[in-house]
């Protein structure tokens, strides 16, 4: 995926007028359409073999995470080892995602099965720090062997509308990360509008951000479904201006494998079904692993399972 | 990889379906004199069961026995005590919600999730809504005692079965009238369950009556001498003759007719929303909807945009059995309806506009129609001035606001109007000036019973919904 | 007894503003209550009436979209002029329905008094019959009542004067506009209020005013596809049911009128202006 801008949209980007007026011109976005939208999605009935292979999917696109202060190398190791093997016979996560500084154990724990690991770098979660920290922080992140890095965006000047400055800095951390994918997180619980959430999508597609993210999972609300159905349009929107498939990470809330589901449903309508990959989706999550997997052992057995039956890591 | 959504039906014997059915006079249900008819499940064209229908005698009991309950009964009941009967619906219909969406869903036609989402908890909105009326007539601004007129007969459509039977029995009953309903003749069963639960409720015999049958026993019912009162919903066609047929009679008389409505998207429209919006507006109840949004306005500067997107989300409607919960676009009412359908859009092909239809797969029993979009449509073809009352949607543009008004405007109907765009002041002003009983901006198909709803010209007259439409049933 | 020689006035029709002789160049004598020529009044063929029609449609955009407050002032204008021609309407009243001049007085004060009433109803209409609806969702909804369109009005055939202002100033003060059947035996209080409207700032085809053959008249007018509601106080008896057939046609709005001429002096109520106005429902979501 390139990392310049597309031709389509150099002149949007040429200045930090230009891209106001660019992002302002977007179309509105109208909150009780987009959330009746989001709900009649939602009453989608998943039934037998489609359930089944959306939970095997659900599990695919995960990006098994811990954020924690108290996180240590043998708490990531073990959640290393979950994401390669989930349980008998599934298929494994798409990453785990840490801090920079369990990049290292990490790396070395999935090195060769294809996990991919991800760390949140630029001054995760709140992104106040100077530029200069947040190159360092995203270099180290690569440097130990990060695949993908989750940036967060600064909110404080996007709500200034200081939207240059957030282009840049995108576009900054892009060139750190070299082959590095990207995710860019977006912070949505703290943008306050939908308009808002289409704005930093849009900016951050044009940046070369090869994900759009929703949450750090610190800020509530974290991932919705009517923001999730939102940035799947600014995703499709953007394939059909370029021709470019760029990606979505619901992260933050999406604990059961009901809600794992509707999200599905929203991928494969509104975006399609091409992102129904864990190339162009991914769901930032911990606990909805094991629903997902519990949720498989009561497909499999015919009978409901319990948490007992699904490993606590 | 593609997913394909495991079918999700909803379980039949829910309904309750029973062999036959019989029309409710004077609180019994009774062996109707008229020709038996046989209802049929549009997606399957299996008989669902057969149902008794009135003739002209049970008509005329069923009159009778609503003007005996008028005179002695709930005429004179206190609206406290009325309320608490037409609370009781309210509720019975919320308790046996699964069951009426279910058997809605059977004799209709409509996907699961409409009559499960919209027409079951909407009906009995209606009657918790009305409940609260029955004793504050005094406050709703038509003296300080407005009387009920006495018997009404009232005449419904087959594309809301049950939510048009609740829009007509509840504020009759709440205002202190008597009722004689007749349900369409494709789709009489929630009717006669909604019976069950009025006889359940324990109202009085006669209050409310259903005589099932064709357009012979709406005749026989609006022209008795004994009704004081006619509402009908139904094609504007019917309408005028009923109108005609009520001339001199002084029967009191609210229409509520056919539409053709512009749903008018300008360039700084919420487009996601607005697609939606348009989609519902003609997609919703496979188009079987009076105020449906079947003429598309679009500014030119977003047309081919908005077009395209359009037809991608379209092609994303499943159209198939109704009974499963991931329908959107279920079966046509009946083969009448599907061969009008094909006809319109026959001429539309012929008139030269540009037709595009849903790939979608459609099953191989029972009536269906691909949703169809039409472009390159203008406003002297029959496609943009007809009703066609199906899943077809025409497609028209224009440059100004003035020209967009004048479009929407030039039709003998006005029952309802779209207008997307986010600037306050024009929707306003649209709104102001478009000729529709319902303007919905930035928004489609609403309902409420709260709002009145009701439409201009050829659309009929009066209201259902809100303070305004109590006065249909009220001698004022 | 002056010498002097009167100059009688020739009662023309008032359509779009003008007073133009019908069309088919055919006029009636009108008689007093007493059977004396009174005047030849105009009278009007179809084709006048279908001008009317059109007159009243064309006016409708503006009247309708002027303000309530400004249509208030419009009418009570109405009033003021009719005030300072309170002697001559009494004395055609007196004429035409043979009251004694006492009653033609206390007559024509009703009439006054009733176009202020309106005057007065103009902006409280939709505080009276609109709404803000309490739907249940995430909506702003709201009701409004608008003016039906063009109002097709058949006059009482009897009250010449208060009667003829007491279903014509409703049509006006609902914003709508009115093509009006004059009293055929009386139609002369209803020419100088004709002329009274002239002068006044009614815009000129919101009221439009035609005197001749009811019977004739009014079946054109209740068929007319261009006329949205009819007003048949003064349809003759017989024909009622006929007119209503014929509005039927394009589901034309008829008012419920009672049978046989009410007495218009006791006080009129909010029923004419409801049944004048069609409500409009307005949806708008509510959200951030």
């Amino acid at each position: 995926m390139s990392a310049t801008t597309t031709h389509e949209f150099s002149d949007a980007t040429r200045d930090e007028s230009s891209l106001r007026r660019f992002l302002h011109g977007l179309p509105g976005v109208d909150a009780v359409g987009l959330e009746q939208r989001s709900a009649g999605l939602a009453t989608r009935s998943i039934k037998k073999s489609s359930k089944r292979w959306a939970i095997d999917t659900a599990i695919s696109m995960v990006d098994l995470t811990t954020l924690e202060g108290a996180d240590t190398p043998g708490k990531v190791r073990s959640l290393c080892a979950k994401a390669r093997h989930p349980a008998p016979a599934t298929p494994r996560v798409a990453a785990v995602c840490v801090y920079p500084d369990m990049v290292a154990t990490a790396a070395q724990e999935v090195a060769g099965t294809g996990v991919e690991v991800a760390s949140v770098a630029t001054a995760f979660p709140s992104g106040r720090s100077s530029l200069r920290i947040k190159i360092a922080d995203t270099e180290y992140a690569v440097e130990a062997g990060a695949t993908e890095i989750d940036m967060v965006i600064d909110r404080g000047a996007f709500l200034a509308g200081r939207y240059g400055q957030v282009f840049d800095e995108i576009r900054t951390i892009k060139a750190a990360c070299g082959d590095t994918h990207l995710k860019v997180i977006l912070e949505t619980g703290e943008l306050a509008t939908y308009d808002n959430v289409r704005r930093a999508s849009w900016l951050a597609l044009l940046a070369g951000g090869d994900f759009i993210k929703t949450s750090t999972g610190k800020v509530s609300p974290a991932a919705t479904l009517p923001v999730t159905n939102l940035m799947l349009q600014a995703v499709r929107d953007w394939h059909a201006a370029t021709g470019q498939h760029r990606g979505v990470k619901p992260a933050g809330g999406i604990r059961t494998t009901k809600d794992a589901i509707r999200h599905l449903v929203a991928v494969h309508e509104v975006a399609g079904p091409d992102w129904l990959t864990p190339k162009l989706f991914r769901f930032g999550a911990s606990s909805l692993l094991n629903d997902l997997l519990m949720q498989r052992q009561t497909q499999l057995s015919g009978h409901y399972s319990g948490p007992d039956y699904v490993t606590v890591d | 990889m593609t997913w394909e959504y495991d079918p999700a039906p909803e379980s039949r014997a829910i309904a309750n379906l029973k062999p036959t059915y019989r029309p409710f006079v004077d609180g019994e249900f009774v062996d109707g004199t008229g020709e038996p008819l046989k209802s049929v499940n549009p997606a399957t064209e299996e008989v669902l069961a057969e149902v008794g229908t009135a003739g002209p005698t049970d008509v005329d009991k069923a009159v009778k026995a609503a003007r005996r309950a008028y005179d002695k009964v709930w005429g004179r009941m206190p609206g406290s005590e009325r309320a608490k009967y037409i609370f009781r619906i309210a509720r019975m219909i919320a308790e046996r919600a699964r069951e009426l969406a279910v058997l809605e869903t059977l004799d209709n036609g409509k996907p699961i999730k409409e009559s499960r989402d919209t027409d079951v908890p909407t009906a009995s909105a209606h009657f918790f809504y009305h409940a609260g009326w029955a004793d504050k007539l005094e406050y709703a601004g038509y003296g300080p005692d407005p009387r009920p007129l006495g018997v009404a007969g009232q005449v419904i459509p087959w594309n809301f079965p049950l939510l048009m039977a609740a829009w007509k029995i509840a504020p009759a009953l709440a205002c202190g009238n008597t009722v004689v309903l007749k349900p369409a003749e494709t789709t009489p069963l929630t009717a006669l369950v909604l019976a069950e639960i009025i006889q359940q409720a324990e109202l009085p015999p006669g209050v409310v009556n259903i005589v099932p049958g064709a357009g012979d026993v709406g005749a026989e019912l609006v022209n008795h001498p004994g009704v004081a009162k006619v509402a009908f919903t139904g094609s504007t066609e019917v309408g005028k003759l009923i109108q005609g047929s009520l001339a001199g009679t002084g029967k009191k008389l609210t229409l509520e007719l056919g539409g053709k409505a512009a749903n008018i998207v300008f360039d700084d429209a919420p487009l996601d929303q607005a697609v939606e919006g348009i989609v519902n507006g003609i997609f919703f109840n496979q188009g079987h909807v009076c105020c449906a949004g079947s003429r598309l306005l679009v500014q030119e500067s977003i047309a081919d945009e908005l077009l395209d997107r359009l037809h991608e989300r379209v092609a994303t409607l499943r159209v198939g059995d109704p009974m499963d919960k991931n329908t959107d676009v279920g079966a046509i009412n009946s083969r009448d309806q599907l061969s009008k359908i094909r006809e319109l859009v026959t001429s539309g092909e012929q008139e030269g506009a540009q037709r595009w239809t849903s790939p979608c797969p459609l099953p191989e029993k029972g009536f269906f129609f691909a949703p169809t979009v039409f472009a390159n449509v203008t406003q002297s073809m029959r496609i943009a001035r007809e009703e066609i009352f199906g899943p077809v949607l025409s497609v028209l543009t224009f440059r100004t606001p003035d020209e967009a008004l004048a479009k929407a405007n030039n039709t003998p109907y006005g029952l309802s109007a779209g207008v997307w765009t986010e600037k306050g002041s024009r929707i306003l002003w649209m709104a102001d000036r478009l000729r529709a009983g319902v303007v919905w901006a930035n928004t489609f198909n609403r309902f409420d019973p709260a709002a009145p709803f009701g439409g201009y010209q050829e659309s009929g007259f009066g209201r259902e919904g809100g303070r305004t439409g109590l006065e249909a049933y009220l001698d004022v | 007894m002056s010498d002097r020689v009167t100059v009688s006035k020739t009662y023309k029709l008032f359509v779009g503003g003008a007073f133009p002789r019908s069309e088919s160049g055919r006029t009636y004598p009108v008689s007093d209550s007493r059977g004396r020529f009174l005047a030849n009044a105009a009278q009007a063929s179809r084709k006048d009436l279908r001008e009317a029609v059109v007159a009243a449609r064309g006016a409708f955009g503006k009247w309708s979209g002027a303000t309530a407050y400004n249509r208030g002032q419009v009418l009570y204008r109405v009033a003021e002029l009719l005030e300072g021609r309170r002697e001559q309407f009494a004395a055609e009243v007196a004429a035409g329905e043979g009251a004694p001049s006492r009653r033609a007085q206390s007559i024509v004060d009703a009439a006054i008094d009733r176009w202020v009433w309106y005057a007065g109803w103009t902006d409280k209409l939709a505080t009276v019959l609109g709404a803000a609806n309490p739907v249940a969702g995430p909506y702003f909804s709201f009701s409004v009542p608008e003016p039906t369109g063009v109002v097709g009005v058949l006059a009482p055939p009897d009250s010449s004067l208060l009667g003829l202002v007491s279903v014509l100033a409703p049509v006006l003060a609902v914003g709508a506009t009115a093509v009006v059947v004059a009293s055929e035996d009386r139609p002369l209080p209803a020419i100088t209020l004709a002329e009274v409207l002239a002068t006044s700032d009614v815009p000129g085809g919101v009221v439009n005013l035609l005197t001749g053959h009811t019977a004739e008249l009014a079946p054109w007018l209740a068929a007319h596809a261009d006329v949205n509601a009819l007003d048949l106080a003064g349809a003759p008896v017989e024909q009622r049911a006929e007119l209503e057939r014929a509005a039927a046609g394009t589901v034309t709005r008829v008012l419920r009128v009672g049978r046989g001429e009410p007495d218009w002096t006791t006080g009129p109520d909010i029923g004419r202006l409801r049944a004048l106005v069609e409500t409009k429902t307005v949806w708008h979501p509510m959200g951030v």
